[in-house]
């Protein structure tokens, strides 16, 4: 009676990734694979040659539909550091005839035999459309969609926290404010649980924190004193102006004072704590200056991990294209 | 003409029937059901055996499409859905381009209707003018015009003070509304049941409030007005609840589901095909449950199809940019059957949804076979197995997730008042 079996769109037949969509459905080993590599990438960035032949004669397609500097350019670096041609493109969705575009745009860019495709878009689950219709052998890596998932974003995040606790079994993780509106809460949720970690909670009021993330593993706490009690891990997520006339929030000063994370409200943290943010920060709005700032803080960490991640992600995916037989996916008609 | 329908089993709610016997047809009525009345020794003989006599099934929910959106759908092309799919009476909902909120347009629908040859089409009258929910449509020269109902579709009104004018004015003339129940505040933006998976998969929820909230407003005025009611598409189970209790209060009111929220849930959206984004939406298995319970208790006493056919590019796209709706017309019967895989329901019950239920919702005089009824029937080879198509399908649509399935129980022909409009070839 229930129809669909999660097909494992994102992998081939010898379980690799050959598209990175989401991090739901990965196992452990996968995750850690990443984060492996990842690290051997970071240890040559410091090197004065910083480019590998991974990705050499390849060609990568930057194909934003949503604004997104830094996202876009730590791609860019990472495709570059991996020996890629890269292209961006900046397309701005057409509010009349969104698929149409898109489906058009992808027939094009696959006439120019691209090679992978990373791609940002507002609409949950355009990823999973633009690897479900494209040609096979495109590897189609998400740069976040809608609000479902960023999941370059969550591993990096991961790696950051890998190298600053050693470890994920054990740790407390607080992530902090619109978890609503967040591709990247989710995919961190999800990457926490699958890596081990047993407690995460989710902070902020019922208007953001919908009771039904308390069933995918996260405890929820609409309380911040009771949210930051001794974790290890301070997630802060930006938070949108736009909220305010949703009726979401009533003022950024009443959120930043229930919820703002400050050297006060840090100090119910461990000592230890570290704190994140994925950018870009709201300064006096989720977070003071002096946290952002302060000792504790590894947002720029997660900057420079940035590029090592996803220089990861690309090269397996690009592998497992290379290694996937069939490289038949593609749409019915139905 | 004489026809003799001999050795097939027929099976028809209306009269508690269900037996081998045989079915006796004149001038495009049943006029005898078991022993053949004088005159009948040389009829025309129909052998059925091995087959189920169904009465042609009343499908409340078929959007033809046309006038205005003939890229996907029109009154021929989905006609000969309907009656492939075994349906022999329809209604169609007044979203059409221009609206039905003219005469003109509601006879222009019956005349083409008429012309293809198909199904008996009934349109639905807008409610207001152009859908818009400021001004009252013609009401009373809609329904001469021959509209069985009348209904804002899923549309919202300007303000529950328009609602309440119309309910008293259609109610004046003894007319029935047909309410779409959504609290529009609530559901605006949303693509998916608001829940689990509409939370994980980062896409839009509509809660059940936008139902319950505008359903029991709706209750309200229908209990104050005294209008003739029927609710369509109901999704939650909270929905079910308030009308067991409506009835049990003494309010006259009816209510029927999409066959689809019957059989699925917001599981199926794991993979974010759009061939799954339905209004309502698809919603919680306890939802789900909750409705059959409804039916097997009498609260809900139709299943449709809700056929909204589409053309390609409407599907072809993120899940919250495609077009909602499917496509099942054409294999209501095989899709309603899957319905007594689990064991829910009978099979009895689950014909008078689709046959003598709405027909008595709608004040239709079809979905039974009755002596002196009209002779729309459909023969049903209910151990069939085939594979629906979507190079075979007879709707101009392309959207159901069900091409490629294989299914139990096939419509093979179909006969409206005596004559066969459809058989499988």
């Amino acid at each position: 009676m229930m129809r669909s079996e999660p097909r494992a769109l994102q992998l081939n037949e010898h379980g690799q990734l050959k598209h990175f969509l989401t991090l739901d459905g990965l196992s452990h080993a996968i995750l850690t694979e990443i984060l492996d590599r990842a690290d051997s990438f970071l240890s040559m960035g410091e090197q004065s040659v910083k480019k590998v032949p991974l990705l050499r004669g390849k060609t990568v397609v930057n194909l934003f539909f949503e604004n997104s500097t830094r996202t876009r350019t730590t791609f860019e670096l990472a495709a570059k550091r991996l020996s890629a041609d890269v292209i961006n493109l900046n397309i701005e969705t057409s509010a009349t005839s969104k698929g149409e575009s898109l489906l058009d745009t992808l027939k094009n860019l696959e006439a120019m035999q691209s090679d992978m495709f990373i791609v940002r878009h507002s609409d949950s689950g355009a990823a999973h459309f633009i690897a479900e219709h494209c040609t096979p052998n495109v590897a189609i890596i998400n740069a976040g969609d809608g609000r479902h998932a960023h999941p370059t974003q969550a591993m990096l995040d991961m790696l950051t926290i890998r190298r600053h606790k050693g470890r994920f079994e054990g740790l407390k993780v607080a992530i902090v404010g619109d978890i609503l509106h967040s591709r990247v809460a989710r995919s961190q949720l999800q990457a926490l649980t699958t890596l081990g970690v047993s407690d995460v909670r989710l902070v902020g009021p019922k208007t953001l924190v919908p009771s039904f993330f308390a069933e995918m593993g996260a405890t929820i706490c609409h309380d911040l004193e009771a949210g930051l009690k001794d974790v290890d891990v301070v997630v802060m997520l930006r938070l949108q102006k736009e909220r305010m006339k949703g009726a979401l929030l009533p003022s950024e000063s009443e959120f930043y004072r229930l919820y703002g994370l400050t050297e006060d409200t840090l100090a119910w943290a461990k000592p230890d704590a570290i704190v994140m943010h994925p950018g870009p920060i709201n300064r006096g709005v989720e977070i003071s200056s002096e946290v952002a700032d302060g000792r504790q803080s590894v947002i720029l960490d997660q900057v420079t991990n940035g590029i090592a991640v996803r220089m990861a992600v690309l090269s397996m995916a690009m592998s497992g294209q290379l290694q996937s037989e069939d490289g038949a996916a593609t749409g019915d008609e139905k | 003409m004489k026809l003799r329908i001999q050795n097939g089993r027929l099976i028809d709610p209306s009269q508690d029937i269900n037996a081998v016997v045989d079915l006796f047809i004149e001038n495009q009525k049943v006029v005898a059901i078991g022993e053949a009345p004088d005159g009948f020794e040389n009829a025309d003989i129909l052998d059925a055996a091995g087959q189920w006599i169904l009465p042609g099934l009343v499908d409340v929910a078929v959007s033809l499409r046309e006038p205005g959106f003939t890229q996907k759908g029109t009154i021929a092309s989905e006609g000969r859905a309907a009656v492939s799919g075994g349906v022999t009476t329809l209604v169609c909902p007044p979203n059409t381009r221009p609206i039905v909120d003219t005469s003109s347009v509601a006879a222009l629908i019956q005349d083409k209707a008429d012309e293809a040859g198909m199904a008996n089409v009934f349109p639905l009258g807008a409610l207001t003018q152009g859908l818009a929910g400021e001004q009252l449509s013609n009401m009373v020269g809609l329904t001469e015009a021959g509209c069985i109902a009348l209904s804002n579709h899923r549309n919202p009104m300007a303000s529950t003070k328009v609602l309440s004018r119309a309910l008293e004015y259609a109610a004046t003339h003894d007319l029935l509304v047909v309410f779409h129940p959504d609290e529009t505040s609530l559901s605006e933006g949303g693509c998916a049941h608001e829940g689990l998976m509409s939370t994980m998969h980062g896409l839009a929820g509509i809660p059940e409030e936008a139902e319950t909230i505008a359903l029991m407003r709706d209750l309200l005025l229908v209990e104050k007005t005294g209008v003739r009611a029927h609710f369509a598409r109901l999704s939650c189970a909270k929905s079910i609840e308030m009308i067991a209790d409506a009835k049990a209060s003494g309010l006259d009111v009816t209510a029927d589901v999409a066959l689809h929220n019957l059989l699925l849930t917001d599981q199926v959206l794991d993979n974010f095909d759009g061939h799954y984004h339905v209004l309502p939406p698809l919603r919680s298995d306890e939802d789900r449950l909750t409705l059959i319970e409804g039916i097997k208790a009498g609260v809900i006493s139709a299943i449709c199809s809700d056929h909204q056919p589409h053309e390609k590019m409407a599907k072809i796209a993120p899940f919250a940019a495609t077009e909602p709706g499917m496509a099942n017309v054409e294999i209501i019967l095989p899709l309603a059957m899957q319905l007594m895989d689990e064991g829910d329901l009978d099979f009895a019950t689950v014909l008078q949804c689709l046959t003598s239920g709405p027909a008595a919702c709608f004040g239709l005089e079809a979905g039974s076979l009755a002596v002196g009824s009209f002779a729309d029937f459909i023969l049903f080879d209910s151990t069939a197995r085939w594979t629906w198509s979507y190079e075979g399908r007879k709707t101009k649509g392309h959207n159901s997730p069900y091409f490629g399935d294989e299914l139990v129980g096939r419509v093979m022909s179909t006969y409206i008042s005596g004559q066969r409009v459809y058989q499988v070839v």
